[in-house]
């Protein structure tokens, strides 16, 4: 069940230390938009500590501002971690 | 004190009980034949290695906590009953002792890591207990003590990774994914509450945290290790789980006693020996910081977080059970440093000193003067006690050095000790060790045959050694005996003739013939062996003895065995003397060699020696030998002393009576003075000379060996005087 309205926002490749300030940027600047946000994780082939770090941010700055931001299509490596982690998105 | 002071103390006791620890080791490894598996003896070696091994951790002493830990492994298969104790692995073992103990050493020298050669060794030993670790617990394994809890346990880990682990490389995941290869991850929660908010987060710091509940029969130290990249700026806690928490209590309660509550929880496994480390040093800096006691080393460990309450207080009260049983043995003895001891010996010595003089000075003795003399008298006996130990622990040590030497040898001895109970003087005990190695050596070596001689005449093919102490009149006697061939006097006779230290055709008695063997570069032996030939001689045990104020005999039957006898007084330091004057000089002979006294029968001309009760009894007139200057006194005495059964008289002027001595020690310069010993103090403030009895008599006799053969008297009449 998602809202058609929300900006939709795709990963490619890895989401990790090395790309996570550049995504960090992209997200704050797409929930700036004040609409919220739909996030497609299909496309990450790698997830670390860093990448979850900035999904939970997502998770919580849209929670801070009121926003919608959804989680869609955990790709296996996504899935990997949330198991690991015990965390749900 | 600085810090380094107190490591430096630290250390040193470490050496001191490190030292006693491998003494324990070697004398149970040598025990250890023949103990059933999990026997005391085999509980008490593990124990000593693991102690070792244990302190060394705590030092950061890593190449002696590895060596040992091997060690350890292996005495732990012994202890289980899954390695069965052969002459092969006690073999394998001992040296291993011998290298631990040079570690030691080493440590004591400062050299907190061991040279080429001792690594060298090392290596060499630990390849020699392969073969005993095959099918015990892997050698490569991390050197905890964990093999106690070694079923399957529930651990609790809180994981505070460090904020810059990231940038460091290390991804916290990446230590989820490996724990599930140690057991399997029960839980794992993560804790997001660190994240800031957006803008003020840096993508690249960590602010998770992770707790993870781990089943895993690995020990904590494994665990522990998986997170060793990560430590230092981490916050790990590695906690047994509430359901594990039974199991720890019951195995601290199953363990063997122990005073030390790290001891115990380390050996549990519930604390690793890098965490206890930890615990102790936040300990001390705490205890220097705020310049108060150190807290409870459990309290720390609690604080922390590395132990829940219930493990310390189980801890706590094994160390409490422990305590009392062993509190009584405790109190019972006391490590007291020598220096001290023989300070307070040493003002006892004038303490008697002082109270012979006011026995001099004062004319008639009161009765509190008396009771004061009674008082000194007892406390010389209780201070010199308490540098008595037993002679025990010094003879035990030969059980190795028979050992190791019927092993070169290729003999069969076993050696026999009784009277280890015998007690004497600390600083006799030690230097009369020395001494005693050789002519144990000797035994071995040229006294017991090998089997296959023994048996053609008619013996065991097993030599057995004995080593027997007693006290006798005063002195201590220590006896080397061995059932071996006994001294062949044909050939010491042939080869004191052949140095040239007797006339081709003189007739000795048994007793002469036997001390040949203490001249200096005397040997008899046909081959000089390894062992044998090392350039010390019997001469220098000879010397030795004598530097103690002892003496040396040989008693042997020819194809039955030898004993040599060394008689050594009780103590160094007091002894109990007989004071006798020659004109204005005061001379005292060691009381216990004093026989009786008898008056200086009239003239009797050119021949110095007497008619005592029929037999020849012969003199020295210390006028003479010392050459005091006047007349003698008109009626002389004869002070008749003996010394290995032979008998002699000292003519004096005044016979003085009885006294206790404190010896006082000659200068260098008089060290080549023989028949002296020492010397000391008189009530008056006079000083006299210690006569030492066995250097006088056998120098007289040679002097008149020498000038009866000048004479070239009958060499029966010689034979007679030496009697």
């Amino acid at each position: 069940m998602s809202d058609p309205a929300l900006r939709r926002f795709a990963f490619d490749d890895e989401l990790t230390i090395v790309t996570a300030a550049e995504h960090r940027e992209r997200l704050l600047a797409a929930l700036g938009d004040g609409i919220g946000v739909r996030l497609d994780l299909s496309g990450i082939s790698d997830l670390d500590t860093a990448g979850l770090q900035v999904l939970l941010l997502a998770r919580n700055e849209g929670a801070r501002l009121g926003l919608p931001v959804e989680f869609t299509e955990p790709s296996p490596a996504v899935a990997a971690v949330l198991e690991l982690t015990s965390l749900e998105l | 004190m600085s810090l380094d002071d107190s490591m430096r103390e630290a250390l040193d006791m470490f050496v001191t009980e490190a030292r006693d620890l491998v003494q324990q080791l070697e004398e149970g490894i040598l025990e250890m034949e023949g103990q059933p598996p999990g026997g005391d003896a085999v509980n008490a070696i593990f124990r000593a290695a693991h102690t070792v091994k244990g302190s060394a951790g705590l030092f950061g002493l890593s190449d002696l906590v590895s060596f040992t830990h091997v060690v350890e492994t292996v005495l732990g298969s012994v202890r289980e009953g899954q390695l069965p104790v052969t002459a092969g692995l006690v073999s394998a073992l001992l040296p291993c002792v011998d290298q631990i103990s040079s570690l030691i050493e080493g440590i004591a020298e400062g050299r907190l890591e061991p040279d080429a050669a001792q690594a060298a060794s090392g290596a060499r030993l630990l390849d020699g207990l392969a073969p005993f670790l095959e099918g015990g617990p892997a050698v490569a394994a991390p050197a905890t003590a964990a093999e106690t809890v070694a079923t399957e346990t529930a651990w609790h880990l809180d994981l505070r990774f460090g904020p810059d682990c990231l940038r460091n490389g290390m991804d916290p995941l990446s230590f989820l994914r490996y724990l599930s290869s140690l057991g399997e991850v029960t839980g794992v929660t993560t804790d997001t509450d660190r994240l800031p908010e957006a803008a003020a987060m840096d993508p690249e710091t960590c602010y998770l945290g992770f707790t993870v509940d781990l089943v895993s029969a690995a020990p904590k130290g494994e665990i522990e290790a998986v997170f060793d990249f990560v430590r230092e700026d981490s916050d790990l806690r590695i906690t047994p789980a509430e359901s594990s928490l039974d199991a720890y209590v019951a195995a601290i309660r199953a363990m063997p006693e122990n005073d030390r509550i790290g001891d115990v929880l380390v050996t549990s496994g519930a604390v690793t020996e890098q965490e206890m480390a930890e615990a102790l040093r936040v300990q001390q800096e705490r205890a220097v910081r705020e310049k108060t006691q150190p807290v409870p080393i459990g309290e720390i460990l609690i604080e922390q977080g590395i132990v829940p309450r219930a493990i310390v207080d189980a801890a706590l009260s094994k160390q409490r059970r422990t305590t009392e049983t062993r509190s009584s043995q405790d109190t019972r003895t006391i490590r007291v440093d020598a220096g001290r001891l023989d300070k307070l010996i040493d003002l006892v010595g004038e303490l008697v000193i002082a109270q012979s003089s006011t026995g001099v000075t004062g004319g008639g003795v009161s009765e509190a003067q008396s009771e004061v003399m009674r008082l000194v008298d007892e406390v010389r006996h209780s201070a010199l006690s308490l540098r008595m130990v037993p002679i025990g622990t010094t003879l035990r040590r030969f059980e190795r050095v028979v050992r190791d030497v019927c092993m070169e040898l290729g003999k069969e001895v076993s050696l026999v000790i009784t009277g280890g109970d015998t007690e004497m003087d600390k600083a006799l005990v030690e230097r009369i060790s020395d001494p005693l190695l050789h002519l144990v050596r000797n035994s071995l070596d040229h006294g017991i045959e090998q089997a296959a001689e023994r048996r053609r005449h008619g013996k065991s093919a097993h030599g057995t050694l004995r080593l027997n102490a007693y006290h006798d009149a005063g002195n201590i006697v220590i006896e080397v005996t061995d059932d071996g061939r006994g001294l062949d006097r044909d050939r010491i006779l042939a080869k004191a003739v052949e140095r040239e230290l007797i006339a081709p055709d003189t007739v000795l008695p048994d007793t002469d013939v036997y001390n040949l063997i203490f001249e200096p570069g005397f040997s008899t032996a046909a081959t000089v062996s390894n062992l044998s030939g090392r350039g010390v001689g019997m001469d220098v045990v000879k010397r030795n003895v004598g530097a103690l104020r002892g003496s040396i005999e040989v008693e042997t039957t020819r194809g039955i065995g030898t004993t040599i006898r060394i008689r050594l007084p009780l103590t160094l330091a007091i002894i109990d003397g007989f004071l006798v004057g020659v004109g204005p000089s005061s001379f005292i002979v060691p009381l216990d060699r004093v026989t009786e006294c008898v008056e200086l029968p009239p003239a009797q001309l050119g021949r110095e020696c007497m008619n005592l009760r029929g037999e020849v009894l012969p003199f020295i007139r210390l006028r003479q030998l010392f050459h005091i200057p006047g007349p003698p006194a008109r009626r002389q005495s004869v002070v008749i002393v003996e010394q290995s059964g032979q008998r002699t008289g000292l003519v004096v002027d005044n016979l003085l009576g009885e006294l206790q001595t404190v010896i006082k020690p000659l200068g260098v310069l008089f060290s080549r003075v023989k028949c002296v010993s020492g010397s000391t103090i008189l009530g008056n403030g006079e000083i006299a000379l210690i006569l030492d009895v066995g250097p006088l008599i056998a120098d007289h006799s040679d002097r008149e060996q020498t000038r009866q053969a000048a004479v070239t008297r009958e060499p029966g009449a010689l034979a007679a005087v030496g009697q």
